[in-house]
């Protein structure tokens, strides 16, 4: 109806665009992809080739990405298993105002060597508080405990080590102390009062079992006898070589301390992540030094950002590279088939048909390269979480931790296909920019 | 819209659909070449074709011949002038209409075959065909074997393109330029790299075209028997046209 007006002065005419259009779009990308399939199918060796770009760097990307998250999360598992979520303990620090400050408050006082004072460890109505925290529903256990390095006497020579005076049974709900048990048992040290149980690393060090026994010595002098009921071991090093259980009773005797004496207490929560606030308000409240678990295992999960970053890093140079691969295939591809373009344009092929002619056979490369690639990368993830894994005493896992997620496979194939995108586009849009006159005319 | 309506009725009006058999009008074309200085290879060139006619298009090496073809053919479209085919204005058209223009209203056969190596007989054939869409898959594939009987290759459909002669290629060459049963046949030395014995069956073939399928034939070319048989002969002689 829009031609009415004009229809006097206008012969009838069919317009151009109607051709094409009458047909559906779709009906080219058909057409493109057959022709697409035909030069991959045809160049069979020249295809895999650049399909194993795609597949070594997405395989990779999997591998790399499956070892290091797994090592993340065991180490972070491990750094939540043995240490409490929060440990409140009075801290010994220099760092406290002197009585000059508080005597001449407006002067400039300057002090040279201060030192600690010679205050008390114990954290006030310890046990009240351990009380009133166990209370709280977020709470999973709560466990006071008065502990104090010692040397424990093997012969003539001292190891050091630390003794940690507990009522065993908290303990045991706080980290499954049970499960840890290697030898001897629990209860033993219930029974037992001047009972220890030794971390295994150090037993083997003192070259000791259940039923020693085994002279134990205070910073202060105090010598004792204790007997061994018992050894555990978390897999950790430095808890492993280094710390022994013991009731609390017997631990406030020999440091000579009263009944109330109690210099650390350890929390453990529902949840692991809601600690990290929880001990904020638990310093806030009491006033005493809270420490979360990040914080005491800094070093372990220090690596993490670092591991993560590294990953990225490698895996888009990985990407890169393939990507440099299609491209420089997807090229001579486009100068090899030059009088194709030239008589596809001549018999009415327009632009873009030819970028989607080259454009789909880099997506089929982009697509079965990073399949592979993750398949490949799933079987060599196994490979790898099979193999045995030996980290001496330091941790106490027996094969390489891997983690398997589907995510990561997502974004493998996601990785894999952009990049084929991005690198076969340019060579696609040359190819249609082509001039057929110049190559027709020979 | 309106101005572009307007401004195409007027070009229209000097060639109105419906008189008799003109299928192209070239007016006043010029081309120049810029490299390696300015140089006019095509000076006013007018001239029109009808419908069924066999025309060829001689001159010596350098005449324009190729170049003016080139423009016919809508794939230069570096000229000034004007040029009509089947009623329809070319000239000022984007490369994407011209596209579909050639798709559906003309053939080319060019000295080399240009068929794609990696399909065979029968696929190259279709191609122009499953472009347009004008018809199935199955009747595309009827009518590409009608038209490889007409250059008696049907019994080679099948085969890879790349493993046929020299001249059974070119006969290919020409029954997918049919393949939409285009309005103008545009031949580029069409015989130039055939021996005797198959430039004439090629020869045969176009002028059974023209005279049977009345479509039109335009063929720049350096035989002169080719010439000799043609309806019209257009000779050119540094770029304008001596006789038509």
């Amino acid at each position: 109806m829009r031609n009415a007006n004009l229809i006097i002065h206008q012969k009838p005419h069919r317009k151009l665009e109607t051709v094409a259009a009458q047909y559906p779009k779709k009906m080219n990308l058909k057409i493109s992809l057959q022709i697409a399939k035909t030069h991959l199918l045809t160049k069979k060796r020249q295809t895999l080739i650049a399909m194993l770009g795609v597949t070594f760097g997405i395989a990779m990307f999997i591998v790399m990405i499956s070892v290091i998250k797994g090592v993340n999360k065991f180490l972070e598992d491990s750094a939540l298993d043995s240490s409490p979520h929060i440990r409140i303990y009075k801290e010994i620090t220099s760092n406290h105002p002197s009585i000059i400050e508080e005597a001449n408050p407006l002067n400039f006082n300057i002090i040279y060597h201060q030192l600690p004072k010679n205050e008390l460890i114990n954290i006030k109505n310890g046990l009240q508080i351990a009380a009133n925290i166990e209370k709280e529903s977020a709470i999973l256990g709560v466990s006071p405990q008065i502990s104090s390095q010692v040397f424990f006497n093997k012969g003539p020579v001292p190891f050091s080590g630390q003794i940690a005076g507990v009522d065993v049974l908290k303990e045991d709900k706080l980290y499954d102390l049970k499960k840890r048990i290697k030898s001897g048992n629990l209860e033993s040290l219930l029974s037992n009062s001047n009972g220890i149980l030794m971390g295994k690393v150090l037993a083997r060090n003192l070259n000791v079992k259940v039923g020693d026994k085994i002279t134990v010595t205070t910073p202060t002098g105090n010598l004792k006898l204790v007997k061994i009921v018992g050894i555990f071991g978390f897999g950790i090093q430095t808890v492993d070589g280094v710390k022994c259980y013991a009731n609390m009773s017997m631990v406030q005797e020999i440091l000579q301390k009263d009944k109330s004496f109690v210099t650390d207490i350890h929390i453990k929560m529902k949840d692991s992540q809601a600690a990290l606030t929880y001990a904020k308000v638990l310093k806030n409240q009491y006033g005493y030094k809270t420490q979360d678990w990040a914080e005491a295992n800094s070093a372990f999960l220090a690596g993490d950002k670092i591991r993560n970053s590294m990953v990225i890093m490698v895996s888009l140079t990985l990407l890169v590279v393939a990507g440099f691969g299609i491209y420089n295939i997807m090229n001579m591809n486009v100068i090899n088939k030059m009088k194709d373009i030239a008589i596809l344009k001549a018999t009415g092929f327009a632009g873009n048909d030819i970028v989607s002619i080259f454009l789909i056979q880099s997506i089929i490369i982009g697509i079965l390269g990073a399949l592979l690639g993750i398949i490949i990368g799933f079987c060599l993830s196994y490979l790898l979480s099979s193999m045995p894994f030996d980290a001496g005493d330091f941790l106490d896992i027996k094969t390489f931790p891997i983690l398997f997620e589907p995510k990561y496979y997502g974004l493998g194939m996601i990785f894999g296909i952009t990049t084929t995108i991005l690198a076969g586009y340019m060579p696609a849009r040359k190819a249609s920019k082509i001039d057929p006159v110049a190559i027709l005319r020979g | 819209m309106l101005n572009n309506e307007n401004k195409r009725s007027v070009e229209n009006e000097t060639l109105p659909l419906g008189v008799e058999g003109l299928v192209l009008q070239a007016t006043n074309i010029n081309k120049y070449f810029y490299e390696p200085e300015k140089f006019q290879v095509l000076k006013n060139i007018s001239f029109e074709a009808n419908r069924g006619e066999f025309l060829a298009l001689v001159g010596k090496s350098g005449c324009g011949k190729s170049t003016l073809l080139y423009i016919l053919s809508t794939m230069d479209t570096a000229y000034d002038g004007l040029l009509f085919m089947n009623g329809e204005r070319l000239t000022d058209r984007t490369q994407d209409q011209l596209a579909a223009f050639r798709n559906e209203h003309l053939g080319f056969v060019f000295q080399f075959h240009f068929l794609l190596p990696e399909f065979t007989v029968l696929e190259n054939v279709m191609l122009p065909a499953l472009k347009l869409g004008k018809y199935s898959n199955r009747e595309i594939e009827e009518r590409a074997y009608q038209k490889l009987k007409m250059v008696d290759m049907q019994d080679h459909a099948l085969k890879q393109s790349a493993k046929l002669s020299g001249g059974q290629q070119q006969r290919v060459a020409i029954a997918r330029a049919l393949i939409n049963d285009p309005t103008i046949i545009m031949g580029d030395e069409p015989t130039g790299n055939l021996d005797k014995k198959n430039s004439e069956v090629v020869f045969e073939i176009f002028k059974q075209i023209a005279h049977e399928n009345n479509q039109t034939i335009i063929a720049v070319t350096h035989d002169l028997d080719f010439a000799k048989g043609s309806d019209r002969i257009i000779e050119m002689s540094d770029g304008q046209i001596i006789s038509k």
